[in-house]
């Protein structure tokens, strides 16, 4: 009888140079098992005792209903599961959302944070919270909670929109173009930001400044619900651009000699990024890094293949994004360091060793 | 047959292209010479379906702008002059992209061998788990070139010609290997697909090609056999420098010789 060991050998052997799929699918099943870990890991960890063992027991029906108590079940359904599948959400949608924009660009350093559609997210966002009692009143009272997520929503569909209305000419889309306006636009979202943070009272300027970091803290079912359906359709998408990406790696043009229908797949792939960056704003604030750290590290491992980069920046973008949700929640207890502050300690040193360690390959 | 007929490309307000008529039929090498500038890329893009055109460019008798993106890369496929990628894809992956339309014309077993193939037939077998990055121009024009093959590996299917658009195919390799692309082009053509190359070697085009076109300021000013155009005075007034032709004693193969310039 062969061993599973046998078995896994021969297929190395098989696998020809150069083919990194077996690799690839083999580090989707080591990510997902990770982040089953970490998911158990954040639900169990938090300021108050409820263990994760005693949690799964009582699920499972292996204890009394009483074991737990009242306000343990309240912590661990409304405010750490909330919390942790908020995490897995945005953490993925941030992740993928990176993988996408560099395919699109074909540039590993673009970013939703730098070609603007975040700072155009946050505007919209920063809007309805100092402006929410006043001149945009009605929007609240009409939309009541959903009315952040929405601006925020629709701020960085309306920056992805503009963008490309800039950079297309005559159905074709100037990368270099869209780069250089999403920096402009980024900047322009900035100082209306800027000016609606000079009008905000003290009160406003608090929430600000924690969602302004980002923070994982305000997590609710209602959120999720919110955020989730329209985070779920960019996902849905991503199989059916992988390929096309890859071509469009060789040029936009050799990706139509290859059949790649590029400029749809080009307004898909903003689309998607839009909604599941826009969505992500609204809940989370700006949380950084994410979605330029993931992408790199994994094309170091599994190379920059598309059908497996997507899949893959989803699980390590969750995993990594309640990691660091741990560390921002348990460093200074009881108070809770903004999580954006957390990605970009660990992020931004490390994005400059793999610069350092990559500039000749990528070509920088 | 590839044929193009009054064909005009303009960019911005500039006319690269006025009232080119082009035909590249199947089974035949079919080079384009010119100078700098005169407009053979542009004609190679037009052909390809990159620049919006005036006039009429069929591919197998369908107008190539009313085909879709996938069909028409079911016809024919295109190595563009320079690529440089954007990520470390491995020279296997980069072969493999050229399978992706799915119209390579192999049963679906073979095509999982078929970039070691085409690796082997431009002469880079063993190169499939190198970094595209990490190789040299010439390698890497040929890595394309593999790809290229990939997506059209029968010059023939399903009773349609396709084609090869090589858009100076041989321009940063050495001489041995000039001569294997040029080897692979006429074993396409031979097989029955069709072949259109811009090439600059004029030696290499009276050696290799069947038909010839050349281009100045934007025009077709002449077509024909290699020998056709091989001719003193049509070289010397297209190039704007006195050359003489001559012939190698043993065959008919005309050459010119670039120390037969006159100043």
């Amino acid at each position: 009888m062969l061993s599973a060991r046998t078995i896994l050998f021969r297929r190395l052997e098989a696998v020809p140079e150069g083919d990194r799929s077996a690799r690839a699918r083999l580090a989707l099943l080591v990510l997902a098992a990770m982040l089953v870990v970490v998911a158990s890991l954040s639900v169990a960890t938090g300021a108050s005792d409820a263990s994760l063992t005693a949690v799964v027991k009582w699920w499972l029906g292996l204890v009394p209903e009483d074991t737990l108590s009242q306000r343990d079940r309240i912590v661990i359904q409304e405010i750490r599961l909330p919390r942790t599948a908020l995490g897995i959400l945005v953490g993925a949608a941030l992740a993928v959302s990176g993988a996408l924009m560099q395919g699109l660009f074909r540039n590993p350093l673009a970013d939703p944070g730098i070609v603007g559609v975040s700072a155009g997210a946050g505007l919209g966002a920063i809007a309805v919270i100092v402006l929410g009692g006043t001149v945009l009143g009605p929007v609240v009272s009409l939309f009541g909670i959903y009315a952040l997520p929405l601006a925020a929503f629709s701020g960085g569909l309306a920056t992805t929109l503009l963008l490309y209305r800039v950079a297309t000419r005559r159905g074709q889309t100037s990368i270099a173009t869209m780069l250089l306006a999403g920096i402009a636009l980024a900047a322009l979202s900035g100082a209306l930001s800027g000016i609606l943070v000079y009008l905000a009272d003290d009160r406003q300027l608090r929430d600000l400044t924690f969602w302004a970091l980002g923070s994982l803290g305000g997590a609710t079912w209602t959120k999720i619900l919110a955020a989730g359906p329209v985070i779920a359709l960019a996902f849905v998408a991503t199989p059916l651009l992988a390929r096309g990406l890859d071509a469009l790696a060789l040029g936009e043009a050799s990706a139509r000699h290859l059949g790649v229908p590029v400029q749809r797949l080009k307004a898909a792939a903003i689309l998607s990024v839009a909604a599941a960056t826009g969505a992500s704003v609204a809940v989370s604030g700006g949380i950084g890094f994410i979605g330029i750290v993931v992408p790199h590290l994994l094309r170091l491992i599994i190379g920059p293949d598309h059908r497996f980069l997507l899949p893959a920046s989803a699980l390590l973008g969750a995993s990594l994004l309640l990691l660091a949700d741990s560390v921002s929640r348990t460093i200074v207890p009881p108070a809770e360091l903004p999580i954006g502050i957390v990605t970009a300690v660990f992020g931004a040193p490390f994005f400059l060793w793999v610069l350092l360690r990559r500039r000749g390959i990528l070509d920088l | 047959m590839i044929e193009a007929s009054s064909l005009t490309v303009s960019i911005g307000h500039k006319l690269i292209l006025s009232g080119v008529d082009f035909a590249a039929r199947p089974g035949e090498v079919t080079a384009v010479v010119g100078p700098n500038g005169s407009g053979k890329s542009t004609l190679i893009k037009a052909l390809s379906g990159d620049l919006p055109y005036g006039g009429s460019i069929t591919l197998n008798g369908r107008e190539l702008s009313s085909m879709r993106p996938a069909e028409a890369a079911a016809l024919r496929a295109v190595l563009p002059q320079a690529a440089s990628l954007s990520f470390p894809y491995t020279v296997r992956e980069v072969v493999r992209l050229g399978i992706l339309g799915g119209h390579s014309g192999t049963l679906p077993h073979q095509e999982q061998s078929l970039p070691e193939r085409a690796l082997a037939r431009v002469d880079l077998a063993g190169f499939a788990g190198r970094y595209y990055q990490e190789l040299s121009g010439g390698e890497q024009q040929r890595v394309q070139l593999a790809r290229v093959l990939c997506q059209v590996w029968k010059p023939v299917l399903d009773g349609q010609p396709r084609y090869l658009l090589l858009d100076e195919p041989v321009s940063s390799l050495d001489i041995k290997h000039q001569l294997l692309v040029m080897r692979i082009a006429r074993a396409f053509a031979e097989e029955g697909g069709g072949v259109v190359a811009v090439l600059h070697d004029l030696n290499l085009m009276a050696a290799c090609a069947d038909r010839a076109v050349v281009m100045k300021n934007g025009r077709a000013v002449a077509a024909g056999t290699p020998a056709d155009v091989m001719r003193n005075g049509l070289l010397s007034d297209v190039f704007d420098c006195a050359l003489k032709v001559g012939v190698v004693p043993q065959g008919a193969t005309p050459f010119v010789l670039p120390q037969t310039a006159e100043e």
